[in-house]
């Protein structure tokens, strides 16, 4: 056999046993979808999340993306994230469109008003990718018109930063995300940000355990959206989007996640419906090292 | 002949240097958690001072009970007496800290040293939290530290109170 088939068959049978026999672990997930707040996985975890997106086009078929993210504490002040993007249009074709390697690195040792998160992110997707995971640049509508066949052809690399300014106020949480990013072709930087804003239903925990409890729900809003680029910089041929967030905790280590999002101009999609569904693995560090003989 | 001779010395220092490990380990982990009990005192006066708004409340314990089992049991140990990531929480370090001190720590995290930020859940779990920690009393190997500034022992049981 194969000795990187053995691993990656190793691997697979470590991550269904995890997610099948894992402690029992429950976080309190952000419930944005596009924003980041300040909080990083905890280190040696493993949060495996599936999210879907589906949206319209004017002009075109309606589309279905998805992507997996892999979300991993390598410390307590460094998370790195691995994206497997893809999508189907519809009427068209479905494939798999890249993936992304994402880090977020907290610089400051204790909490503060306004907690600073630094985000380093490489892309290396094709032009089909529809995810919208961020509004950047002049992104607009009509850029999704392309056929798959065609759009696939185009490769893009992309190196993406962004300084995440987040604060929890009385339950609330309020984040600020400036991105920052190029194309590693001769394309000029392009910018955008998003904003969110969320609290949990209610701030005081039940004496029992339950799973429709208010404190489960944690329901906000988010904006998102481009700023242009280096030389067209403002709100001009840019997309723009409001949504929604409800994240429910589950007891039983799930969170569940929905979002319907609104174009707020005539150069952002309609509407966009948002779900996601995700599971923390804990120890999963420990685990993958006892498995590879590696001493903790 | 000397093959064997070796076999059976090897055999036989087996569980020494099995045990030395294991308590180099210990001595390790040890010195580990007693770096993240001297976080406690690094607690500004201010947030030290801070008393839990939800001492008197009946439903704290058995709310920060259920807190406690789903975020921190899996490194502290289901009865909060450690785990292989995190130290006893019924040390007398922490049983004889001011409760302020310990939601310091919880809102600040010691991130060095693998303790999340726990800031994402909300004041008034942190508290409930407290409550049940202070509840729990002292159990540790080691001699009982007296705090300079002890805390009212009202929430103190002499166990961990059932589910």
């Amino acid at each position: 056999m194969f000795p990187h088939f053995r691993i990656a068959t190793r691997v697979f049978a470590l991550l269904s046993l995890c997610t099948a026999f894992s402690p029992s672990l429950h976080s309190q997930e952000r419930p944005y979808f596009v924003a980041y707040d300040h909080y990083l996985e905890e280190p040696g975890n493993l949060e495996i999340e599936y999210f879907s997106t589906f949206g319209t086009q004017r002009g075109g078929n309606s589309f279905h993306s998805f992507w997996t993210e892999f979300e991993y504490g390598v410390t307590g002040w460094w998370t790195t994230e691995l994206y497997l993007d893809g999508q189907t249009t519809f009427h068209d074709s479905t494939l798999f469109t890249g993936f992304r390697w994402e880090n977020r690195f907290r610089p400051l040792k204790h909490e503060h008003f306004i907690n600073p998160i630094l985000y380093v992110e490489f892309e290396n997707k094709n032009g089909a990718d529809k995810i919208l995971k961020e509004g950047e640049g002049h992104d607009v509508e009509a850029d999704f018109l392309t056929p798959n066949s065609e759009a696939r052809q185009e490769h893009i690399r992309e190196v993406e930063l962004k300084l995440i300014l987040s604060s929890t106020f009385k339950g609330w949480n309020f984040t600020q995300n400036t991105l920052a990013a190029k194309d590693l072709s001769n394309s000029p930087w392009e910018f955008g940000y998003a904003l969110g804003a969320s609290r949990p239903l209610a701030l005081k925990a039940s004496a029992k355990a339950c799973t429709f409890c208010p404190e489960n729900f944690v329901a906000g809003v988010e904006m998102y959206g481009g700023l242009g680029d280096r030389h067209n910089f403002g709100l001009h041929e840019t997309s723009h989007y409001l949504a929604p967030v409800l994240a429910w905790n589950l007891p039983s280590d799930w969170t569940l996640r929905i979002s319907p999002g609104f174009g707020l101009n005539d150069n952002s999609h309609r509407f966009l419906l948002r779900w996601g569904v995700s599971r923390e693995i804990s120890g999963f560090g420990r685990m993958l090292g006892s498995l590879f003989g590696v001493r903790q | 002949m000397n093959k064997r001779i070796f076999l059976a010395m090897a055999l036989a220092a087996l569980p020494a240097v099995s045990q030395a490990a294991a308590q180099e380990k210990d001595a390790g982990q040890a010195k580990g958690d007693k770096l993240v009990y001297a976080e406690l005192a690094k607690a500004p006066e201010k947030a030290r001072s801070k008393h839990n708004p939800l001492e008197n409340d009946p439903d704290a314990v058995a709310a920060g009970r259920n807190l406690f089992a789903r975020h921190c049991a899996e490194c502290h140990g289901k009865t909060a007496e450690g785990g292989k990531k995190a130290p006893s929480l019924r040390a007398a370090e922490v049983q004889n800290a001011q409760a302020g001190a310990i939601f310091w720590i919880l809102t600040n995290g010691v991130i060095r040293r693998g303790m999340p930020v726990w800031s994402k859940l909300p004041e008034p779990q942190r508290w409930q939290l407290i409550a049940f920690i202070k509840s729990l009393g002292v159990r540790s190997a080691s001699p009982v530290v007296p705090s300079p500034n002890p805390e009212p022992t009202a929430l103190k049981e002499p166990s961990l109170p059932p589910r």
